[in-house]
């Protein structure tokens, strides 16, 4: 594949472009909405905030909303795309494999049987989740001389998220107080949650990115084949171990504060890898950055798609990806 | 009279097909003497179910006793409790069952791959968008009746959206799979949106509909499904021959003279008549589909002639053994007998992986 950018200086130059276009959209998303507001509002909330409707909104809700989106958003599009690379399947995603339900069964469960567990728990349970299924996937799919079949692998994880949310509406309808407490979160969200969600993960999906980033190398090594990476000496055990939990720390950490989000993991690692190629150490990046621009974009135009009310942007997420997947489907390893 | 109308004659002892000839009509049929068998087991398996599921439940009603009760005899009360309350309920399960299997059967067949069935590849989901908006849009009022009006139309435009985008000069299996796939988690996300859309009360309505059960059925649902059923069987027993030209592949089925596109969105109709409707009924049920196709495979042989009454009848037994787990293992809560069929489908879907692995 040839990437559209294909000088460094090229590849460094979009990338400041992005991260600006990025601070612009998380702007953005903090000024509109049901209540417009100007940059100076904006401006004096912070350097002089002076507890009125207005400051409140935008201190409380607003902030928050753009900030989890963008980490939301550049977690799951670094995990699909490491999930791409490890499985070498184009359609591998956190979604589709069904990562996030498996974390969503795992808190739909918490939460029936112990009531809804503290921040901190959440999020172990959430990767609990998210790591039983996404091994259960790869066992599943992978294996064989032949390495893991495309097919089977995409067969078996819309089995496991077929599973895994019979499960939870099974265990919702056993309890009413869970349908309660936890409907809204069914659909990927980034609305009404508080900075303290995001600060209760941060930590973990900091130390998903860094592992990704630094698996940069051994990941374009791996790209070539199994037999290859091995012959060259890498360990290719210890570095697929590390990229999973590096996907299930990502992937868990974002369904944990935003719910099932999905498509994202596979819309944007294949933009990225038409921007910059298949090169690692500039997809990932890229990755991150594409994945906030697109869920702080959605997250705005799921405000305004349906004006008083807000569609959740998970749905906007999917409605958007699923051209992308039949493109993908119908070309390429899957076309023959 | 002329009891030679129809030859019955072994080829060879030891064979497994019986040939029936017609001396008048130009027709004959081969018949598998071990898919009969199985039949039979399998039907004297779902009458002792019957009888056994009739007389469970808060009011316990012995085997025999339910016997009576069929023969016309036996207590008022318990008349009332096994026509009324448990007889519609076994029906439709058995109906259910039965559509959703030979669905799956027609959809494996033509998809060529075992481990696709009419829930992964969104047709089911097509149903469920359809029914939750219909419930959430009219709040949960005029719903009844018009659910499975809906539903069917929901899976019928699913399969087409599917169909239509996978064509590229013909349909391939695969690429059917993958954008059936990729549209039901779009389709569910929409479904999530209604439920949660709706008030609380319609919600739990809405999501028991969606795990699938047949809870509430009454003899007016049975008599909705049968004409479905029926006619659906009857037609793929009818293209079985069809089926079983497809699942020798694309190159092998044109050679024998198949129109192969054509059959293929036919079967595609099938498949998606006998899902919608079952779905319709008794909401997204889960992995019958794709097990009980299996299960036929395992006793008859991939001859779809011989595996689809057979597959149909697996069908009907797991359903039948699901509800009845569903309404008895957590008695007095009912559970949605779906959570069951996934509870026993998602292990039948790993062990299936798990031999394909091993045979290549």
């Amino acid at each position: 594949m040839v990437a559209l950018l294909d000088r460094p200086s090229y590849k460094i130059a979009v990338l400041l472009l992005s991260v600006a276009f990025l601070a612009v959209c998380m702007t953005a998303s903090v000024m509109f909405g049901a209540k417009a507001y100007g940059l100076s509002t904006l401006q004096s909330a912070f350097s002089a905030f002076d507890g009125s409707d207005a400051h409140l909104i935008i201190r409380t809700s607003r902030v928050p909303r753009a900030a989890i989106a963008a980490v939301v958003g550049a977690a799951l599009a670094v995990a699909g795309a490491l999930m791409q690379a490890l499985t070498r399947n184009p359609l591998a995603s956190p979604s589709l494999f069904g990562v996030n339900a498996g974390a969503g069964l795992a808190l739909v469960v918490a939460v029936a049987l112990f009531g809804f567990p503290g921040l901190g728990q959440s999020v172990w349970i959430a990767f609990a989740g998210a790591a039983l299924s996404a091994a259960a996937v790869y066992a599943l799919g992978s294996g064989g001389r032949a390495g893991p079949a495309p097919v089977n692998m995409t067969l078996a994880g819309a089995a496991i998220a077929a599973f895994a949310s019979s499960l939870t509406s099974g265990v919702l309808l056993g309890s009413d107080k869970a349908l309660d407490q936890v409907l809204f979160w069914l659909v990927g969200s980034v609305a009404g949650r508080e900075l303290a969600m995001l600060t209760a993960v941060l930590p973990y999906i900091a130390v998903g990115f860094v592992a990704a980033f630094a698996l940069a190398s051994p990941l374009n090594v791996l790209a070539m084949g199994e037999d290859v990476a091995v012959s060259l000496g890498q360990r290719t055990a210890a570095v697929k171990l590390v990229a999973a939990a590096a996907v299930v720390v990502l992937a868990g950490g974002a369904v944990a504060v935003a719910g099932p989000i999905g498509f994202i993991g596979i819309v944007i690692p294949h933009i990225a890898r038409h921007l910059v190629g298949r090169d690692h150490h500039w997809l990932l990046p890229y990755c991150a950055v594409l994945g906030a621009i697109l869920l702080v974009a959605a997250d705005l135009g799921s405000r305004f798609l349906l004006m008083p009310s807000e569609v959740p942007v998970g749905v906007l997420t999917a409605i958007i990806g699923v051209p992308f997947f039949v493109l993908i489907a119908r070309r390429g390893r899957y076309a023959e | 009279m002329r009891s030679k109308h129809l030859a019955a004659e072994k080829k060879a002892s030891g064979s497994r097909y019986t040939a029936l000839r017609s001396r008048r009509l130009p027709a004959s049929a081969l018949l598998d003497k071990r898919a009969v068998l199985a039949a039979i087991v399998l039907a004297a398996a779902i009458i002792l179910m019957v009888l056994f599921s009739a007389g469970i439940g808060t009011m316990r009603i012995h085997p025999l006793d339910v016997l009576k009760v069929f023969a016309g005899q036996g207590q008022e009360v318990h008349k009332t409790v096994v026509f009324q309350f448990r007889l519609p309920r076994i029906a439709l399960s058995l109906l259910v069952g039965a559509s959703l299997a030979a669905s799956g059967a027609i959809v494996q067949g033509m998809i060529r791959n075992p481990l696709a069935s009419p829930d992964l590849v969104g047709i089911t989901n097509g149903a469920a968008v359809a029914a939750t908006s219909l419930i959430a849009l009219t709040g949960g009022a005029a719903s009844v009746r018009w659910l499975p009006l809906a539903a069917i139309c929901g899976a019928a435009a699913a399969a087409l959206l599917i169909y239509v985008l996978a064509w590229k000069r013909g349909v391939t299996p695969l690429r059917l799979v993958l954008v059936g796939i990729g549209l039901s988690s779009a389709l569910s996300a929409i479904t999530s949106v209604m439920v949660i859309a709706s008030p609380l009360r319609i919600a739990g309505q809405a999501l028991v509909w969606l795990t699938g059960s047949v809870y509430g059925a009454a003899w007016s649902g049975v008599l909705t499904l049968l004409p479905w059923t029926a006619a659906g069987l009857a037609l793929a027993f009818v293209l079985a021959r069809q089926v079983s030209a497809q699942q020798l592949g694309d190159d092998i089925a044109v050679g024998l003279g198949s129109r192969l596109q054509l059959q293929r969105l036919a079967l595609l109709a099938l498949s998606v008549a006998l899902a919608g409707s079952a779905v319709a009924l008794a909401g997204g049920i889960a992995f019958i589909g794709l097990m009980a196709p299996h299960m036929a495979r395992r006793l008859v042989g991939p001859a779809f002639g011989a595996a689809l009454p057979v597959a149909a009848l697996c069908g009907g037994l797991l359903m039948l053994a699901a509800d009845l787990a569903a309404r008895t293992v957590f008695m007095p809560t009912e559970i949605p007998a779906g959570v069951f069929t996934a509870a026993i489908g998602a292990p039948f879907f790993i062990y299936l992986l798990r031999r394909r692995r091993s045979s290549p």
